[in-house]
């Protein structure tokens, strides 16, 4: 993110382009080549991200309601917004939510990825394709599935706990539906993000613990000294990652809804709600602007995230 | 190397034309009338006439089509699910917000014709074809799909309330069906001491359900009429209201009934499993439950309904839950056709027949109401019992009607929160019912109403 890389030397003399008359018409033509390759990315990205993105913003400035018609309110539903006690209860869950959530997601894919670096059998190529396996099920199907595991007519949690003589507790629940949820996300991120991990180990240059071992250092000095702060780019690529996604709850919580309805209230997270207005109470303006006050709270948390981890690039040095 | 920017431009132009291609062709190069023939999930029987589109999700609604459009040479029905309830509101309430994409004819629920008529999404039958049918069903049914003046729907089938229960239970703790909801709760009470299990459920995911309750008691939650542009009058915590709510928390309070969500795979199980006594529904749930594997191997046979329980037996009276009309919307092509396709289309004796010997709906037609063979028919989920004349025929013929509003959405939404607020005991009934009409009250004013 931070890494700065040494510029190229430049040769003396500046451009070529200024030089020679001849050579202009070749550039020209060149940068005519590269717009028509990246015509058709183009096309696509302003027709499928910017219009649609513009519009919603153009949307967010006015205001519908059923008596009265449309009327330009300019910021009036951010105001409205950042005042409205359902949607700041929802960005403080998601906040809530990520606090927990991401260091326990990393821990478990920073350690998975490092025992797996160590075991070298055929035992851990299998395990890291079984580790991996939750992240390449859809999250539809994910939600549902731990819905039906965590039902007390039909799930196994009911049997084992009975084997202890216990009642299993019911993560639909409104009081633990926030660990429901967690072990939800994190069984089907932290797979993928263990394979992120698992790769930058493999770029770890191994003359590096043999010197270590050399110098007699042991495993846990190697994984603490040398692979962890090694992989902390990576750890931050994938904490960044998270955060955006975290920020952006929608997916599970919608689907898990229906079968826990009275926990998941409409304005559960930010995205919950703003689909709740524009698509059951028809209010498209209120509905794009809760999404652009929460890209706003997205963009605020993931750059004060930046900022400060900035001058270290890492966390650890 | 002059060749090289013609490739460019010609790789351009087919990546371009591919992508045009693409939105047309998703989009059915349609006139707004939401889907061509090509679309259709039935057959069209007579290709040369004109096209009404249609979406319903009626688990019979193929064999109802395919029995319209055999009978029809002059307008043929294309049919489309588009996903029940809340999924199909929401399609067509995008297709509104978006000016095209939605179908001619639409199948709707009574409660949410308010809110679609008050963004001129549908179209008024009045001078379209109601007149030829309107001795057909009763002023409660017609109540239900007008607002104001206007008749947005042809009423098709109703939900009048009965109380379902099982007789294995009611035996088993030697009770008879209670009258009334003061014996309700004390027939609750007896089963609960003998250790036996609650009686029915205070569903939060429910709002219409519990609405059809404060009906009972007299209450008028709403009053809207239209042509007073702007009036609304808003009661939710009226002496009824606050009656009925606070009768239902003393209910969960003292644990005589469950608080689980309806409709959810755990409440099925629930119900096949004997958790609960009885289940307060309507007169569509014997098809419902029966699809949901309910009354099939151990719990066979043990089904039996009796009338819902009254506030005052001197005064009975029948309220209703769900049921579904066909609406004709404001981007149809050709209304008038739409409008012959909303009244005819499960209005002939064949599909009509199907629809209640299956169980698949309560017909609101008189002439099905007054039919001897409906009437007499022995239901097989209720063991041959004439829940028809017993029950459900007495219930909509009494029925009234209700007053929905373009409030609708929202008001379910906060019932729903108020309804989870007294099952988790952080509200009293009065309570709820408080924090309903203000939050209600304030969405309204919000959305431009003068509350009255």
């Amino acid at each position: 993110m931070t890494t700065s890389t040494a510029s190229p030397p430049t040769k003396k003399g500046s451009s070529p382009f200024t030089k020679k008359g001849g050579r202009r018409s070749t550039a020209a033509r060149q940068n005519l080549f590269g717009w028509l390759f990246v015509g058709p990315f183009g096309i696509v990205f302003l027709a499928l991200l910017v219009l649609p993105i513009g519009y919603a913003l153009y949307l967010s400035l006015f205001q519908k309601s059923l008596i009265g018609g449309t009327r330009f309110v300019l910021f009036g539903n951010y105001t409205k917004a950042f005042t409205d006690p359902n949607f700041l209860d929802g960005v403080w869950f998601v906040i809530r939510f990520s606090l927990v959530l991401i260091p326990l997601q990393m821990a478990i894919s920073l350690a998975i990825a490092l025992m797996l670096d160590i075991i070298v059998t055929r035992f851990a190529r299998f395990s890291r394709l079984m580790i991996f396996m939750p992240y390449a099920i859809p999250t539809v199907i994910g939600a549902l599935m731990w819905g039906f595991l965590y039902s007390e007519n039909f799930g196994p949690l009911a049997d084992i706990f009975g084997i202890f003589g216990a009642e299993a507790p019911d993560f639909l629940s409104k009081s633990l539906i926030f660990y429901g949820l967690l072990n939800i996300v994190t069984w089907q991120w932290a797979g993928y993000y263990m394979i992120i991990l698992y790769a930058a180990l493999q770029g770890i240059d191994p003359t590096l613990y043999e010197a270590a071992r050399i110098d007699g250092a042991s495993q846990w000095q190697i994984i603490l000294r040398i692979k962890i702060p090694l992989l902390s780019p990576a750890l931050l690529l994938i904490l960044v990652f998270a955060l955006i996604g975290t920020l952006q709850f929608f997916n599970e919580p919608k689907i898990l809804q229906e079968l826990a309805a009275g926990s998941i209230p409409n304005d559960f997270t930010p995205n919950i709600y703003a689909f709740y207005q524009a698509f059951s109470l028809a209010n498209y303006n209120y509905g794009a602007a809760i999404s652009f006050a929460l890209g706003a709270v997205v963009f605020v948390c993931v750059y004060i995230f930046l900022f400060a981890t900035r001058k270290r690039g890492s966390f650890f040095e | 190397m002059k060749t090289k920017p013609v490739l460019a431009a010609i790789t351009m132009l087919a990546v371009a034309g591919a992508l045009a291609a693409c939105t047309a062709g998703g989009d059915g190069g349609d006139n707004g009338g939401g889907g061509d023939a090509s679309n259709c999930s039935n057959e069209i029987k007579n290709p040369d006439a004109p096209v009404v589109t249609l979406w319903a999700w009626y688990p019979n609604s193929e064999t109802v089509v395919d029995n319209f459009n055999e009978a029809n040479d002059d307008v043929q029905v294309c049919w489309t699910n588009a996903g029940a309830g809340g999924d199909a509101y929401d399609k067509f309430q995008t297709a509104i917000s978006g000016g095209s994409g939605a179908p001619d004819v639409m199948m709707v629920e009574a409660d949410r014709i308010a809110v679609f008529q008050a963004q001129d999404a549908l179209v008024d039958l009045s001078d379209l074809g109601y007149e030829d049918v309107k001795a057909n069903f009763s002023d409660g049914a017609w109540k239900d799909v007008s607002v104001g003046d206007g008749v947005y729907g042809a009423p098709i089938d109703g939900g009048p309330m009965g109380m379902i229960y099982r007789t294995d239970i009611f035996e088993q703790y030697g009770i008879t069906p209670p009258t009334t909801w003061e014996e309700f709760e004390a027939t609750a009470q007896q089963v609960k001491d003998a250790g036996g299990p609650v009686f029915a459920s205070f569903a939060a995911n429910q709002p219409a359900a519990v609405t059809a309750y404060m009906y009972q008691t007299g209450a008028e939650p709403f009053t809207y009429d239209p042509a007073n542009e702007g009036q609304i009058g808003i009661n939710l915590n009226s002496p009824e209201i606050k009656e009925v709510l606070d009768y239902w928390a003393g209910l969960v309070e003292k644990g005589l009934v469950g608080t689980e969500d309806q409709f959810t795979p755990e409440y099925i199980a629930g119900v096949i499993g004997g958790d609960y006594a009885t289940y307060l529904s309507a007169a569509w749930a014997p098809g419902y439950l029966q699809g949901a594997g309910v009354g099939e191997g151990a719990d066979e046979g043990v089904w039996a309904t009796a009338p819902l329980p009254q506030w005052d037996p001197a005064n009975p009276v029948a309220i209703n839950w769900g049921g579904s009309a066909f609406s004709v919307s404001s981007q149809a092509d050709d209304p008038e056709l739409a409008a012959k396709v909303a009244f005819g289309v499960y209005a002939d004796q064949a599909s009509l027949d199907q629809g209640w010997q299956e169980q698949i709906i309560f017909p609101l037609n008189v002439d099905v109401l007054e039919d001897p063979a409906f009437q007499d028919y022995e239901v097989p989920f209720f063991s041959g019992q004439q829940a028809n004349k017993e029950v459900y025929v007495p219930a909509a013929n009494a029925y009234k009607g209700m007053v929905y509003t373009p409030l609708q959405q929202f008001y379910y939404s906060t019932l729903t929160e108020q309804i989870q607020n007294i099952n988790d005991g952080s509200a009293t009934g009065s309570e709820a019912a408080d924090a309903l009409q203000e939050a209600v009250v304030a969405y309204a004013e919000e959305q431009g109403f003068t509350v009255e």
